[in-house]
């Protein structure tokens, strides 16, 4: 059954929030989290109630609890299908590294206080460690110092790095990472930046 | 956001407050320098200026019934303020919701003061310049609490209820980047750039988080309060803006609360 | 007048121990707002502290005193029950005088 939860004297709530009369050992479905979260939330700026919508991926990594993780078929399902959406770019997967560094240092990009006509960056240096010089950065993510010098500036190890910074669940599902190509994150040049700042031998990254 | 200007710009913009955390692996030079800077900061919380002006206000005639805000029950009875941060969020029969403190403050507003809902919840977090009374009202309540532990209730069904969305959607990954909140507070030793962050599903970090919210953000030069800093994570998440007092809001601030079980008030506190 | 300002004086041995908490946006004059225009200067320029008649501090300040300063100083010559009288005024000629009496 459920119950209509309307304000009585306190601000009144857009629509009803349905949650429905359950038992306390069991907590609420997957709809009711939905229809609690589209009352909570505002379109702004270019983040729309759309955002909202989880896809497959989101779906089921929002089921797994600290200490455990995704049953082996469906993490192997999400990686396969992931893998599969990949997009490859014609010709040379390596851009201009001094960009990529730049894309790495940036923060911004789909916040609703952006401007959706710049450029998003990576933030990658809020995860990782990547040019020494830059004291600032995160520890998400392992240390990417010496990437390309450690693994072997080889067309397999850049397809490798192409694919992780496009979509880091095609390898490892339900990753923290975001996924820059598959949600439209970076382009296709922005991609082939991050790849030169780990895979070109005059990178910083490699020195 | 407004640049950290004076004394506290020697500090560089990239150097940033951790909430009391320590970090698991050997601590850099800048981590270091980090702690000296928030030793430094220790003393002289502007957030007590917001204390005095939040009193100021709870007992001022305001809004159309120009009554002030004195018989407003924020949980342990009409009127008494002296530990109802630490109960909060709870049930209120009155609106047979559960409320956190600012939607009780909204509440109080509209049934004493006479203020519409829109005129309550207008403005609740102040732009550069701006004093807005919500804040105040939250640094003085939230003051009223030091030194006294965290213990809200999951007696009543709708608490338990709420307790139980708020988990739900701590761990909800959504938007461009498939961030929850349990993306950045899900493990413990990690840190964005030079940002400590707690692990919200370990008690002892969560205790630590809770209790320092509401906080002045040197950064921000003001006082912030927990519905701010939900509006805020979720904004970098590239969520949609969460709703001031929305339900998802008190369900999450419910959950934080639980989860700060024992933990000891100390708000307004200072953070970077 | 001003928002009030936050002081507390306690005695440390001998000497007197003052911590001040001002209220003020302390603007540079440097930063820009969102559309682009020069948020102009708005500063405390001068702080005295007084005690029993006497000038025990005289301070200018310019804008690279941070927001809502908080100002700590000792002095002797004064003791327990005797008020601490702080003022400052700002470049447009606001001004705030709070006391308090030493603990």
């Amino acid at each position: 059954m459920r119950l209509c939860v309307a304000a009585a004297l306190a601000a009144a709530v857009a629509g009803c929030a349905a949650i429905a009369t359950q038992d306390a050992a069991r907590g609420p479905s997957p709809e009711e989290v939905k229809a609690v979260l589209q009352s909570s939330f505002q379109a702004k700026g270019q983040a729309k109630l759309d955002r909202l919508d989880q896809d497959e991926v989101q779906r089921l990594c929002s089921t797994v609890r600290p200490g455990h993780a995704l049953a082996p078929e469906a993490a192997h399902r999400i990686e396969a299908a992931q893998m599969a959406a990949i997009r490859y770019p014609q010709g040379s997967l390596v851009g201009d590294w001094k960009s990529g560094e730049k894309i790495a240092q940036q923060g911004t990009g789909k916040q609703y206080s952006d401007n959706p006509a710049q450029p998003s960056g990576g933030n990658c240096y809020a995860c990782h460690q990547l040019d020494t010089a830059e004291v600032a950065y995160g520890n998400m993510g392992p240390s990417l110092h010496r990437f390309g010098a450690t693994r072997g500036y080889t067309a397999e190890m850049q397809k490798y790095v192409y694919a992780k910074v496009y979509d880091s669940d095609a390898f490892s599902a339900c990753s923290n990472m975001p996924r820059f190509g598959h949600m439209g994150i970076l382009t296709e040049q922005q991609i082939k930046d991050v790849v030169a700042l780990l895979m070109d031998p005059k990178s910083p990254v490699n020195q | 956001m407004k640049a950290v200007h004076g004394i506290a710009a020697a500090v560089a913009a990239g150097i940033a407050l951790a909430a009391g955390l320590a970090p698991a692996e050997e601590k850099s030079p800048a981590l270091q320098e980090i702690e000296k800077y928030r030793a430094a900061l220790a003393e002289g919380n502007p957030g007590e200026l917001w204390e005095a002006r939040g009193e100021a206000i709870w007992k001022e005639k305001r809004g159309p019934r120009n009554v002030s805000l004195e018989a407003c029950d924020l949980g342990l009875g009409p009127g008494v303020v002296k530990g109802a941060y630490t109960v909060l969020p709870r049930y209120f029969a009155d609106t047979d919701k559960v409320e956190d403190l600012e939607s009780r403050l909204v509440t109080c507003m509209v049934a004493l003061q006479g203020f519409t809902p829109e005129q309550a919840k207008k403005d609740p977090f102040a732009n550069p310049g701006q004093k807005v009374p919500m804040d105040a009202l939250v640094a003085y309540i939230a003051s009223e609490s030091q030194g006294m532990p965290m213990h809200v209730s999951l007696a009543h069904p709708k608490e338990r209820q709420a307790y139980e969305m708020g988990k739900e959607i701590f761990f909800y990954r959504g938007a461009s980047h498939d961030f929850g909140c349990v993306t950045c507070h899900g493990a413990s030793g990690k840190r964005i750039r030079l940002q400590d962050l707690p692990n919200l599903t370990d008690p002892a970090d969560a205790r630590r988080a809770y209790t320092t919210w509401p906080a002045y953000r040197v950064s921000q030069g003001e006082v912030r309060s927990m519905q701010w800093r939900l509006n805020d994570c979720f904004r970098q998440q590239r969520f949609p803006e969460l709703e001031f007092v929305s339900p998802a809001s008190i369900a999450l601030s419910m959950y934080l609360a639980k989860s700060a079980e024992g933990g000891v008030m100390n708000a307004p506190a200072l953070k970077r | 007048m001003a928002d009030p300002m936050k002081i507390r004086a306690t005695m440390v041995g001998d000497k007197v121990e003052v911590k001040v908490l001002m209220a003020h946006e302390m603007e540079t004059g440097q930063r820009k707002d969102s559309k682009g225009a020069v948020i102009p200067a708005w500063f405390i320029q001068n702080v005295t502290a007084t005690a029993n008649g006497k000038t025990v501090l005289s301070a200018e300040w310019g804008p690279a005193v941070a927001k809502n300063p908080f100002l700590s100083f000792r002095f002797s010559g004064a003791k327990a029950g005797d008020k601490v009288v702080i003022s400052w005024t700002d470049n447009h000629g606001d001004k705030r005088t709070d006391e308090a009496t030493i603990a």
